[in-house]
């Protein structure tokens, strides 16, 4: 037993992929042991947002079941499941039971072809890529299965047979058609640079010519835009909006029927960010070095990249949370102008842009890889960068609203404010 | 068993799982009475013809299917189901009826002839070009140029670049004659 075992470590060369039966069964494994990481992190995400949540609103946010209240998450999730689960009448029943997993399923199906680490050399097993399916349609996939989740919000919107809720499922499905465009059209750029779609090879052409997010800072801009707009989340929670819709789309959801949306919603801030990295931050590149993108794999090398690409997600979806408890929520019409008279017109110019400058580089005989292929693209992207901000900016959005007012209406007011600050301590 | 045995098991239920699903879900489409559960129906077979596409190893086709059809087309279609409020049949403009069925009937049968026809007839094989055989085979050789799309990509936008650009200015007239009949009614009232 032992001898055969060496003999087929010694067959094995663990730099070359593996056999197909072996393929099977690393694929099962991968499947395996990516759902039980997601579904821990989706969990812990939750509870990230409310101690972040309560950080940034200067209160403690749940700190009780646990140290730091680590094991909040574990409280909900049983709460969830003792409490009683509600059918008001007159619902679609099959679509209302079915809805809930409709929106969770696609959030986590993306994840499938998003590459996390270099590939791992397995002894006896072969090259084994951590990714789940590296398919060669990679990106087209993320897209095509991150339209359907506003299936899930949609439907049970309209099943729970209750106005608000089916104003809240309306609301998402032209929300979700009106961004996807421009996500759509927001990586056309990156696709031009890239010559591929498949994400692993996304993931070494940024290491080999730069990060995306240099060479086409506004791409990520609006992708960036577009996928909070896709994961329903504030400033983009139209759907939901308590204080229009009461709860939206689930209104009329309780218990773990109810859970399963905000699940999908974590779910989905996860993928989104997973998605920017890998299509402007490098995937798992190590940025400035090159010894990680090139084989002899080893183990070593697969861990750093794991473990760099796992900090990035921290940060975007830690930036996630940071904007939901920044920002207010968007009226309806100032939704659908950023979507069809901004993101869509910028989108499409810069795509020209874009496809203009690599045309004429690629004509002048410049490498993709050279100097002057990668300055020459940072160069148009810092002034297109500087344009595009001047003109959103104008003294309303990146500029703070008092920039607007009058110097010397400032200094009064200033004067005013003192001076009632020096009333008021009299008084006291 | 051997390898190549358990491949064409797989493969073979593969197929039969995804079109008996496709067709039950497509009679389930045409008979139900709500318009939303039709919609999901269709969405269910749209769903069965992609997996089909990616057993011909055609997975572009089947990721354009989801992306163009599931996730755009009918959003749009449940979309507007829903802010009208199609609940109830009687409301619908109905083909139903005792013209409408032998209609369906005769068209259906039609087509089930041709299937027979083409199928008893070797017609199929006749229609595909002598060369087209030897053409796949030397482009499944050669290595893919772009990925996977790259074979798609490259005589859309060499060789047939004209008609794709009438094509989208087609496309964009009939956008345009939209907006300009939706906004024409509008005026009317």
């Amino acid at each position: 037993m032992t001898h055969s075992m060496s003999l087929l470590l010694q067959v094995v060369d663990p730099q070359l992929p593996p056999t197909d039966g072996m393929f099977a069964l690393v694929g099962l494994i991968k499947v395996a042991v990516v759902f039980g990481i997601y579904m821990f992190c989706v969990a812990y995400t939750t509870f990230l947002e409310r101690r972040v949540a309560g950080w940034i609103q200067d209160r403690h946010g749940p700190n009780r079941v646990g140290p730091q209240g680590i094991f909040q998450v574990l409280a909900d999730g049983i709460k969830n499941f003792m409490k009683e689960e509600t059918m008001p009448g007159g619902v679609n029943k099959a679509l209302f039971i079915l809805a809930p997993a409709i929106a969770f399923v696609p959030a986590m199906l993306t994840w499938a072809v998003i590459p996390f680490a270099s590939p791992l050399p397995v002894p006896g097993v072969g090259l084994v890529d951590m990714v789940v399916a590296d398919l060669p349609v990679g990106f087209l996939f993320t897209l095509a299965i991150s339209s359907l989740g506003v299936y899930g919000i949609t439907i049970a919107g309209w099943s729970s047979n209750n106005k608000y809720a089916l104003l809240g499922g309306l609301r998402a499905s032209a929300q979700m058609i009106s961004y996807e465009i421009g996500m759509g059209m927001s990586t056309v750029c990156v696709l031009l640079l890239a010559g591929n779609v498949n994400l692993n090879q996304i993931v070494h052409q940024q290491a080999t010519q730069s990060w995306n997010v240099l060479l086409l800072t506004m791409a990520f801009f609006i992708f960036a835009v577009a996928g909070l707009a896709e994961t329903n989340r504030v400033p983009f929670d139209l759907p939901e909006a308590e204080s229009e819709l009461i709860a939206g789309y689930h209104a009329e959801y309780s218990s773990m029927r109810y859970s399963m949306f905000p699940i999908a919603e974590y779910a989905n801030i996860i993928t989104s960010s997973s998605l920017m990295i890998t299509l402007f931050f490098g995937g798992w590149d190590i940025p400035f070095t090159q010894w990680d993108n090139l084989p002899p794999w080893t183990i070593t090398k697969t861990l750093l990249t794991m473990g760099l690409y796992v900090a990035k997600v921290i940060f975007f979806v830690f930036s996630f949370i940071w904007l939901r408890w920044t920002l207010p929520r968007f009226r309806y019409d100032q939704l659908m102008s950023i979507g069809w008279k901004v993101l869509l017109p910028m989108a499409l110019i810069y795509i020209t842009v874009v496809a203009s400058l690599i045309l004429g580089l690629d004509a002048a005989g410049l490498a993709r890889t050279s100097i002057g292929f990668r300055g020459a693209m940072l160069g148009m992207n810092v002034l297109f960068v500087v344009l595009v901000f001047w003109v959103l900016d104008r003294g309303r959005i990146v500029s703070p609203a008092y920039s607007r007012i009058e110097r010397a209406r400032i200094a009064t007011l200033r004067q005013v404010s003192e001076r009632s600050d020096l009333v008021s301590e009299k008084g006291a | 068993m051997q390898p190549n045995q358990f491949h064409s098991l797989v493969y073979e239920f593969a197929f039969y799982f995804f079109g008996l699903t496709a067709i039950a879900s497509a009679i389930a489409f045409v008979t139900r009475k709500s318009p939303v559960a039709a919609a999901m129906w269709l969405v269910n077979v749209m769903f069965c013809l992609a997996g089909l596409y990616v057993m011909l190893d055609a997975q572009f086709i089947a990721t354009m299917q989801v992306l163009v059809y599931t996730g755009a087309i009918m959003v749009v279609f449940l979309f507007v189901i829903m802010l009208l409020n199609l609940g109830h049949p009687s409301d619908l403009a109905d083909a139903r009826g005792k013209w409408g069925y032998i209609m369906a009937l005769f068209v259906g049968l039609a087509l089930l002839a041709e299937v027979m026809v083409l199928n008893r007839s070797n017609a199929i094989e006749r229609l595909i070009p002598p060369d087209l055989a030897a053409k796949a085979a030397a482009a499944a050789a050669a290595p893919l140029a772009g990925g996977i799309i790259g074979p798609v990509a490259a005589p859309l936008f060499k060789e047939y670049l004209l008609a794709f650009e009438l094509t989208s200015v087609l496309l964009l007239a009939a956008i345009v004659g939209a907006v300009v009949l939706g906004k024409r009614r509008t005026n009317a009232r």
